[in-house]
């Protein structure tokens, strides 16, 4: 591409007129641009700078308050805490689903590829309620594991970590596929036949290959697991400083008009947004062809 | 390392893809697996190398039976068509894989593990490139490097898969040369599959020629150009030409005519006449050969090559002549085969199907290009 770009001015130069025929005119392509920019502005940037605007109208102190409310900071620790468990699990499970599906052909693969991505098609209000009539207290499950061993999952932590791990599921193991899939097998063959062991030569081989895009999953998953509302507010039952999350208390103090708590608290998960967005980019800059875009580096 | 093949077949979703394979490889030998695409040679060298599993027969390395072991346990040296170099690891780190990797008490320490592949990087002359990532090496160095990566483990048998076949015309033939050169260095027994035969015939000891999961014929490269066994090599292997003919009490006829050939053990009835357009020699008159218009005529390098239209039925064929031969269009050419063969039409070599397909199964991914 670089080439094509350092050449084009020069023919520009020699035929007056000139212009690649798939690029449009140049008014077209103003308005386009412009257009583009304009509503990623009005709905993204400006959203986006409002939070922090909010946060930071009563002073830099009044910001800093908010994370001294007991309830921000438990909001604050039960969020990683959640994020801590499942994107590690999310982690583990992504790359076992990549290495079955994209590395061996067996019957119901490709069922299998649909339901790692039903997360991604059901609404994650749904799921919740899934979880509460299958776990719930009243329920079979829910029921058996309260009254025997005094586990709370719905209304709990438990359950909060379950609908995180829930919604997060596809996160590493859709970016990995694809990536593995054009990787092939012929690696692990060569691996294989030089002697090495199956765990080897994932450890040496596969898992080398795909660590950018792993990287990646893992960011977009945790940026995910932290900022997840629906389904955590289904099963999360709101108990103060014991059963929510960032996303929920931002909700509650903003409904209290506490509305320095509430944007000093959602610029945190912003930023959390905007740093997540800046090392993806960067990772994309850097390893743009390894991450998921189906080339080979060689 | 001796290496026997016994009624080796292996079928995928009961399509067999090798019907009885049997073959015996002498220890240090060269042996080339040539066939067309389909033919089943890749699938009979991931067979011997284990990547994949027979479905019946068995595989020895010298009195062991190789059948059942694990790829790991058979200590192949395995070279892939496109590398399959590790991309993350420098052409040293590539090479000493194999080492690396083994279990502590027979894992040869560090300084050995660099020692034996800068040694093997001086083999396939790539010395000074031990820092450089694959990527920043052509195809040809690749290859190479592949292959030292697959001698560091010292293998018992070096498998090759198409082993130049990625890379341009003029890499291959130097290639071809030099692997030549490190196979009579090293001694391993090797083989490689190609379905370019003029890298079988330069390149092996004997050559395996395949088609349809079969062996047709196995031979030294004047073996197999010389006297072909079958109208599939005859037609595969270098050039040729057919016509079909009669036999009738020995005499060779093309239609109503005889041909000047007599083939006393042919059977009578119909046949086809397999030659080569450079085995023949020109005759004056006509009294029992064969003659033909000359429809077109092309200077190939050092020869010429005239294409005759021949009887009635106008079947076509090809001769080489020397260039300063005045062919021109239209005019008539009497010839004869020097060197020529006659198959029975009865004895065209029946292809059997497969017998009850056995599940396939796959060390890593079940569908293996055959």
């Amino acid at each position: 591409m670089s080439d094509t770009a350092s050449t084009l001015p020069e023919l520009a130069t020699y035929h007056t007129g000139y212009r690649s025929p798939v690029t449009e005119r140049p008014h077209t392509r103003t308005i386009l641009i412009g257009l583009t920019v304009l509503l990623l502005c009005l709905f993204l940037v400006l959203p986006l700078l409002s939070v922090f605007v909010e946060a930071f109208q009563q002073g830099v102190g009044k910001f800093l308050e908010t994370f001294s409310i007991p309830d921000a900071r438990s909001a604050i620790w039960l969020t990683l805490l959640v994020a801590a468990i499942a994107v590690p699990f999310n982690l583990v499970f992504g790359i076992a689903a990549a290495w079955a599906i994209a590395k061996h052909r067996f019957p119901g693969r490709a069922f299998l590829i649909s339901l790692i991505d039903l997360p991604f098609s059901v609404s994650p209000v749904v799921a919740g309620l899934v979880y509460i009539l299958l776990l719930g207290t009243n329920a079979p499950i829910g029921g058996f594991l309260y009254e025997n061993f005094n586990i709370r999952i719905i209304f709990a932590v438990p359950g909060i970590v379950l609908a995180t791990i829930f919604v997060t599921f596809p996160f590493i193991a859709r970016e990995l596929i694809p990536l593995m899939q054009d990787q092939g097998t012929g690696d692990e063959e060569a691996a294989i036949s030089l002697g090495a062991t199956g765990w080897q030569t994932f450890w040496y081989v596969t898992l080398p290959n795909v660590k950018w895009a792993l990287l990646y999953g893992v960011l977009l998953c945790n940026a995910r697991a932290m900022g997840e509302f629906g389904a955590v507010a289904v099963l999360s039952g709101k108990l103060r400083g014991e059963t929510v999350t960032m996303p929920l208390q931002v909700e509650l103090f903003y409904n209290e008009y506490a509305s320095v708590a509430a944007f000093s608290l959602a610029s945190l998960l912003a930023g959390l947004a905007l740093v997540t967005l800046i090392i993806k980019s960067w990772l994309e800059w850097r390893f743009g062809d390894q991450l998921a875009t189906g080339t080979r580096p060689h | 390392m001796e290496l026997a093949l016994k009624n080796v077949t292996k079928s995928f979703d009961g399509f067999t893809a090798l019907n009885g394979i049997s073959l015996d490889i002498r220890p240090g030998e060269l042996i080339a697996l040539l066939g067309p695409s389909g033919s089943g040679k890749t699938t009979l060298l991931r067979l011997i190398a284990g990547l994949d599993f027979l479905s019946s027969g068995q595989i020895l390395f010298g009195d062991e039976d190789a059948s059942a072991k694990s790829v790991q346990e058979r200590n192949v040296g395995f070279v892939f068509q496109h590398y399959a170099l590790f991309r993350h690891m420098t052409v040293l780190e590539n090479i000493g894989f194999g080492l690396k990797i083994r279990p502590a008490r027979t894992r040869p320490p560090k300084s050995e593990i660099r020692r034996r592949a800068l040694e093997l990087l001086e083999l396939v002359q790539l010395s000074g490139l031990e820092n450089r990532y694959p990527s920043q090496l052509s195809g040809g160095q690749r290859q190479r490097v592949a292959l030292a990566r697959a001698l560091c483990i010292e293998p018992r048998v070096l498998l090759l898969d198409e082993p130049f076949g990625a890379l341009d015309a003029q890499v291959r033939r130097e290639l071809r040369r030099w692997l030549r050169e490190i196979h009579d260095a090293t001694g391993h027994t090797s083989i490689f599959v190609t379905h370019d035969q003029e890298e079988a015939l330069e390149l092996a000891d004997r050559v395996v020629v395949m088609s349809q999961g079969r062996i047709e014929q196995v031979g030294t490269a004047d073996e197999v150009y010389d006297t072909p066994n079958s109208p599939f090599v005859y037609s595969f292997i270098g050039d040729s030409n057919s016509l079909p003919v009669r036999v009738d009490n020995g005499q060779i006829w093309l239609q109503d005519r005889t041909i000047g050939l007599t083939d006393p053990t042919a059977p009578n009835g119909p046949a086809t006449l397999f030659f080569r357009p450079h085995d023949i020699e020109l005759v004056e008159g006509c009294g029992g050969c064969l003659a033909g218009t000359v429809v077109t005529s092309r200077r190939v390098a050092g020869t010429k090559h005239v294409e005759l239209e021949i009887g009635g039925a106008q079947h076509r064929i090809e001769v080489e002549l020397p260039i300063e031969h005045p062919a021109a269009t239209k005019s008539r050419l009497a010839f004869r085969p020097k060197r020529w063969k006659v198959f029975s039409a009865q004895e065209q070599p029946v292809y059997h199907t497969s017998p009850a397909p056995v599940p396939a199964q796959s060390v890593l991914l079940q569908r293996a290009a055959v």
